[in-house]
């Protein structure tokens, strides 16, 4: 094996290669420098639409928000507070039951709604409804939160994300489409600037609707 | 020219004609030379330890994860709607499916583990010092880059444990200022956690971080070549950036000895060690997961990081609210930062640990810290137990002889889910504190405006329960002392007790039940 190490180098066994005079080298410098920059113009032209794909998921505040049907508002009964579930709006056809997303529906009075997200203010784990000591628990860190979404204790900085809602013909509807954040609040109008997200389409996907109620 | 390449006469034997083929290779490849300078350059003699294995056991590790990584990917389906099921198939439909998913869940542990080992081993050693200052810092990132392998692999598995933490990572991603909303879109791709989030790790998992883990785990075992191996420090020897380059030669040729076989059979065996591990834990423990099925509906799920993320997840629920996203949003950069920071601020100087006391405590706390929440987060003791209220009874010998109303209490306790947050008889919740005893700690009062108001991490019952109930609940946890210790009780309501017009009516009256009370 050794003996026969000694491989010819062709690369760098002479020099032959052309020795020109400087001016020579100069012009060749020059097509190099040329090449260089074709390559680094054609190179921004094809990442700025890379570029633009890469960031494609970003949009704008509200923009993946719509009027979504929970279906009959009757399923909620009064005073009680139950899971309801819905497919969101905007979804791929390989999503399978990711697409699905849940919240809380409290239904007041019979008039008055309240919708919350299931993901924890904190980290966004699911929180889970008592009825008996009216609490929302979270199973991650230990937040808790009152029956109306605000903050009872724990790691929590505020209330649970709370989605704006309408009555259509008996129908619950509510401002959703994106997973709530910090940066994301459930619905992006503030509570209470119900009617700022009217013109959005209304698009009635719940097949589950309530998820916890008893068939009736 | 060419003559010369065939100028050996020809040998009829299988030996012979193997060498011949391998000469025909080696004469256009070349790689022999390169490779056998690598191999058989000289290391200081020192270096030929079993303290020296950890990184040559890492690359091994990176080998196995892209072998079996590969094997997965050929039946891995990327897709939100089939990757649960397609695991599902590798675990239990396709023959040693699962012992593949094993070892490469298992290979990622180890894989961590060891390059935090090899870490901790160069930082002890003075390793970073000069001139290897770029290869700590190429390493940093290998580090960064290994744990980035390990997240994103956990999402790989899509199941609860893995949307939920994506869920954790976009709420800790929505916390950075400004940029926030975006970002969050960003890392999922989308509005929501689903398909286009799995693709975009799964890119990540299988393109984006190999490819550069790769090139710079070739970059750093080029630098670890061309810089030698560190010497074993020893106290005293100082590194001077002018001297150091023509000690080390002098170490090198004076008290060295080839790097193979003197130290590479270290390193081979150490590596045979660390793949038998996997292995035989692959086949007792088996593949991770995956847990249930990735539907955002299924609430009533626990959901957990894995191993190496669980000190996070500790950190998190300890931290009070107002620094959880100071903390998340600097930490992580100012630790980054003094890691890449190092070699250049203590890039000469002493090498021995014996003379490094500050970086001896350092790694002992880092470690100590890392196992401690390592630990708390595997117990959660701040995480209700979501099923103690229907699950775990009120343990029956604390209510013996109790009145019908304590009794009462003791089912409000029960019904309330106050047990998901604190225990009786060792079961229960350890978010709050135990109830055993916890009469000798709260007189009637305190409890009652425990119960009513909360606070201090408990949430107030005032509004869900009647005032007959906390009656009754107050009643029943003031029956919770143990015998021989009696329950907290108010000074000054023994004294108010005292004054009350209703105990005046008399010296006499009082007089009489004394002697009563002596019989």
């Amino acid at each position: 094996m050794t003996e026969n190490n000694h491989t010819p180098d062709l690369v760098e066994a002479e020099h032959h290669t052309v020795q020109d005079d400087p001016k020579v080298v100069t012009r060749r410098w020059i097509l190099m420098g040329i090449g260089a920059l074709l390559n680094g113009v054609v190179g921004i032209a094809v990442a700025v639409p890379v570029v633009r794909y890469i960031l494609g998921p970003i949009r704008k505040k509200g923009a993946y928000n719509s009027w979504i049907s929970l279906g009959s508002a009757t399923q909620f009964p009064a005073g009680e507070t139950r899971l309801a579930t819905y497919e969101n709006p905007f979804n791929r056809p390989w999503d399978g039951e990711t697409a699905k997303v849940a919240c809380w529906v409290r239904n007041i009075d019979g008039q008055k709604f309240q919708v919350f997200a299931v993901n924890c203010a904190h980290l966004g784990c699911p929180v889970r409804w008592f009825p008996q000591s009216s609490l929302f628990m979270c199973p991650c860190h230990g937040g808790a939160y009152y029956q109306d979404g605000s903050r009872a204790s724990g790691p929590p900085e505020r209330g649970l994300f709370e989605y704006d809602y309408k009555l259509v013909r008996g129908e619950l509807h509510i401002d959703a489409g994106q997973m709530p954040t910090l940066a994301n609040p459930a619905s992006p109008n503030s509570p209470g600037e119900q009617s700022a997200n009217g013109g959005l389409t209304v698009i009635t996907n719940a097949p589950g609707g309530c998820g916890s109620c008893q068939k009736s | 020219m060419p003559e010369e390449l065939n100028d050996k006469p020809a040998d009829k034997s299988l030996k012979g004609k193997a060498l011949e083929a391998y000469n025909w290779v080696e004469q256009r490849v070349q790689l022999q030379a390169p490779f056998e300078e690598a191999m058989l350059h000289p290391v200081p003699k020192s270096t030929a330890s079993w303290w020296y294995v950890f990184g040559s056991a890492a690359a091994t590790l990176l080998m196995l994860q892209i072998v079996t990584g590969i094997l997965l990917a050929l039946v891995y389906v990327p897709s939100g709607a089939e990757a649960w099921k397609s695991l599902q198939i590798l675990n239990h439909d396709l023959p040693l499916g699962w012992f593949l998913r094993a070892m490469h869940g298992w290979g990622s542990n180890f894989m961590v583990a060891v390059v935090l080992i090899h870490m901790a081993q160069v930082f002890m050693f003075g390793a970073y010092k000069f001139p290897r200052e770029l290869t700590w810092v190429v390493g940093v990132i290998m580090l960064l880059m290994t744990l980035g392998m390990a997240f994103t692999g956990q999402v790989l598995r899509f199941d609860q444990d893995s949307y939920w933490g994506l869920g954790i990572g976009a709420s800790i991603t929505s916390r950075i200022p400004i940029i926030g909303a975006p970002a969050v879109q960003l890392m999922l791709g989308g509005p929501i956690i689903a398909g286009a989030t799995l693709t975009r790790f799964f890119a990540l998992h299988v393109f984006v971080i190999p490819g550069l883990l790769l090139a710079l785990t070739g970059l750093h075992i080029w630098m670890v070549v061309k810089l030698g191996i560190n010497e074993w420090p020893m106290p005293g020897r100082r590194v001077n950036k002018k001297t150091y380059i023509r000690e080390y030669h002098e170490l090198t040729h004076k008290d060295g000895l080839p790097f193979m076989p003197g130290a590479l059979w270290k390193d081979a065996v150490f590596s045979a060690a660390i793949l038998l591990a996997v292995a035989v834990c692959a086949a007792i423990f088996g593949p991770y997961g995956p847990t249930g099925q990735p539907d955002p509906t299924i609430i009533q799920t626990v959901p957990k990081p894995d191993f190496f993320f669980l000190w996070l997840y500790a950190v998190l629920s300890y931290l009070p609210p107002a620094l959880e996203t100071p903390f998340l949003l600097t930490v992580p950069a100012v630790g980054i930062a003094i890691l890449l920071a190092l070699p250049f601020w203590a890039g000469e100087g002493e090498k021995s640990w014996h003379r490094r006391p500050v970086a001896v405590m350092v790694l002992a706390l880092v470690a100590v810290s890392w196992g401690t929440f390592t630990h708390l987060a595997t117990f959660t003791p701040w995480s209700p137990v979501m099923n103690a209220w229907s699950g775990a009874n009120v343990p029956e010998k604390m209510t013996h002889n109790l009145s019908p109303v304590e009794r009462q209490g003791a089912v409000i306790l029960q019904s309330k889910q106050c047990r998901n947050c604190h225990a009786l008889g060792g079961e229960g919740g350890q978010r709050g504190p135990a109830l055993d005893d916890v009469a000798t700690r709260l007189t009637e009062d305190q409890l009652i405006r425990q119960v009513v108001q909360g606070g201090g991490n408990m949430p107030a019952y005032g509004k869900s329960l009647t005032p007959s109930e906390v009656t009754a609940l107050v009643k029943f946890l003031d029956t919770m002392h143990p015998a021989n210790q009696p329950a907290a009780t108010d000074a000054s309501r023994a004294a108010v007790a005292a004054n009350t017009p209703a105990a005046v009516p008399a010296p006499a009256a009082q007089a009489e039940p004394a002697p009563a009370k002596a019989q």
